[in-house]
């Protein structure tokens, strides 16, 4: 299968009862969720690296970041507190395009997404390549704002949404599976939305 | 080279059936429902629960609603619901619900936002409308357990009539212990000497602060969502560190 850089497709149709998980409800607010106060990263200050394990592998400043290759998706997002929302529009790097820049072939299976303001999530890596997950600059074309996680947050979309992490900074592998921030705090290691793994043993 | 796993092994938080055992209103817009679980938890100030609602055609609707009650009180989980008009599950409560009846519930849930009586103060808890529910647990908690770590609570409401707990609160004030409660009334001038008559602002906390006997240790915020945007801003503005800073948002 040979798959083209940057090109994700219209969301495929489907009725809005088939696009909404178990246990969801539809809304068109953008609602927030943090376990802080929102941290105020100013681009300057702003840089993404990439580690394995302790180790990192490469690191960017905002404006080299912004020169990797950019794509878009529009998806569905699914919040554990059980709204949901249809067709929100990022643009970013994918994931795949990231580990293209930094020379990475194989990254190991698992990852943890570090966040500016010290708060961490866990997502297996196979859920971050093949076009699955980006680092997002861009929300229905202007910059994120700081309340949804802005300069760049994670865009994980399939998953429950706390895995996309806001104010990202850091994305490592790691060889086996290590909870994060909210994962240690009783959430699900994994957070598949359909089969609604809100919490620690769903 | 093999390593054993460290994911946290916790068995799953399990639905069960609860009757409501009680129910009182406790402002115009709020009621508290009280509720007696078949199996009985053990829980932290500040968890929540999740509680769900079945239709007679299967369609289900569940929410997440603070503990009110103190972790010593297990057998009565009370719950400060707000009546919002476009809700499905808050209507229901208002409207519907009637002492005796079973709905399903499931927790607790939430390892971030909770007070536990060893934790070091002083504590300041900032709350706004319903959002004062699981400050409320910590409250009833820290009286319970006669501690003496200072906590202050800052509670805003609309009116004089909006504050939720209002009695409890002035009585615990009163005794002049390690709590203390501070009101900011929005709509209204303030009733009492030390209280406030406007939205939580910087020279407001500022102010706040000088009244702990030491430096504050950290702090608790709940509320709407732009309620705690602003709080928390407020905080950082007062000089209060970021880290310090816990949140729990309400709603949309």
């Amino acid at each position: 299968m040979t798959v083209t850089r940057g090109f994700t497709g219209k969301q495929r149709e489907k009725t809005e009862a088939e696009r909404l998980p178990p246990g969801q409800a539809l809304t068109t607010d953008f609602p927030v969720l943090s376990a802080g106060p929102t941290p105020q990263v100013k681009t300057e200050a702003w840089s993404f690296t990439l580690k394995h394990g302790p180790r990192p592998v490469a690191k960017w400043s905002w404006n080299g970041f912004n020169q990797l290759p950019q794509s878009k998706m529009t998806r569905d997002i699914h919040c554990v507190t059980t709204w949901s929302k249809f067709n929100t529009a990022w643009q970013g790097v994918m994931i795949d395009d990231i580990l293209a820049a930094a020379g990475v072939d194989e990254p190991i299976q698992f990852a943890l997404a570090h966040s500016f303001d010290g708060y961490s999530t866990n997502i297996p890596t196979a859920d971050l390549i093949g076009g699955k997950a980006m680092v997002a600059t861009l929300y229905e074309g202007k910059p994120i704002t700081p309340d949804h996680g802005g300069p760049a947050r994670l865009l994980v979309p399939h998953l429950y949404f706390w895995k996309s992490a806001k104010w990202i900074n850091a994305l490592q592998f790691t060889e086996r599976d290590t909870a994060g921030f909210w994962e240690e705090r009783g959430y699900h290691m994994y957070g598949d939305p359909w089969r609604e793994q809100r919490y620690s043993g769903d | 080279m093999i390593e054993a796993s460290k994911s946290p092994i916790t068995p799953a938080i399990r639905w069960q059936k609860v009757t409501i055992n009680k129910i009182q209103k406790r402002t115009p817009t709020v009621t508290s429902f009280f509720f007696t679980p078949s199996v009985l938890f053990s829980f932290r100030a500040g968890q929540h629960v999740e509680v769900r609602l079945t239709a007679p055609d299967g369609y289900r609707a569940q929410r997440a609603y603070s503990i009110a009650s103190a972790p010593e009180n297990s057998g009565s989980l009370e719950l400060a619901i707000e009546k919002l008009e476009t809700g499905e599950v808050s209507p229901f409560f208002h409207e519907a619900a009637q002492v005796g009846d079973e709905i399903e519930l499931r927790g607790p849930i939430g390892g971030h936002f909770i007070w536990q009586g060893s934790d070091s103060g002083p504590i300041l808890l900032a709350g706004a409308g319903s959002g004062v529910a699981p400050l409320m647990s910590m409250i009833r908690h820290h009286a319970n357990t006669r501690s003496d770590v200072p906590m202050l609570l800052l509670l805003s409401a609309r009116s004089w009539e909006d504050v939720i707990f209002r009695d409890e609160l002035l009585a615990l004030d009163e005794k002049k212990g390690a709590f203390k409660l501070v009101l900011t009334i929005t709509r209204e001038m303030p009733k009492r000497e030390g209280d406030y008559g406007r939205r939580i602002d910087t020279p407001m906390l500022v102010e706040i602060l000088k009244r702990l006997p030491s430096p504050l240790k950290r702090t608790y915020v709940c509320g709407s969502n732009p309620f705690v945007t602003v709080a928390s801003e407020a905080l950082v503005g007062a000089a209060v560190e970021p880290g310090s800073i816990r949140t729990e948002r309400y709603g949309q």
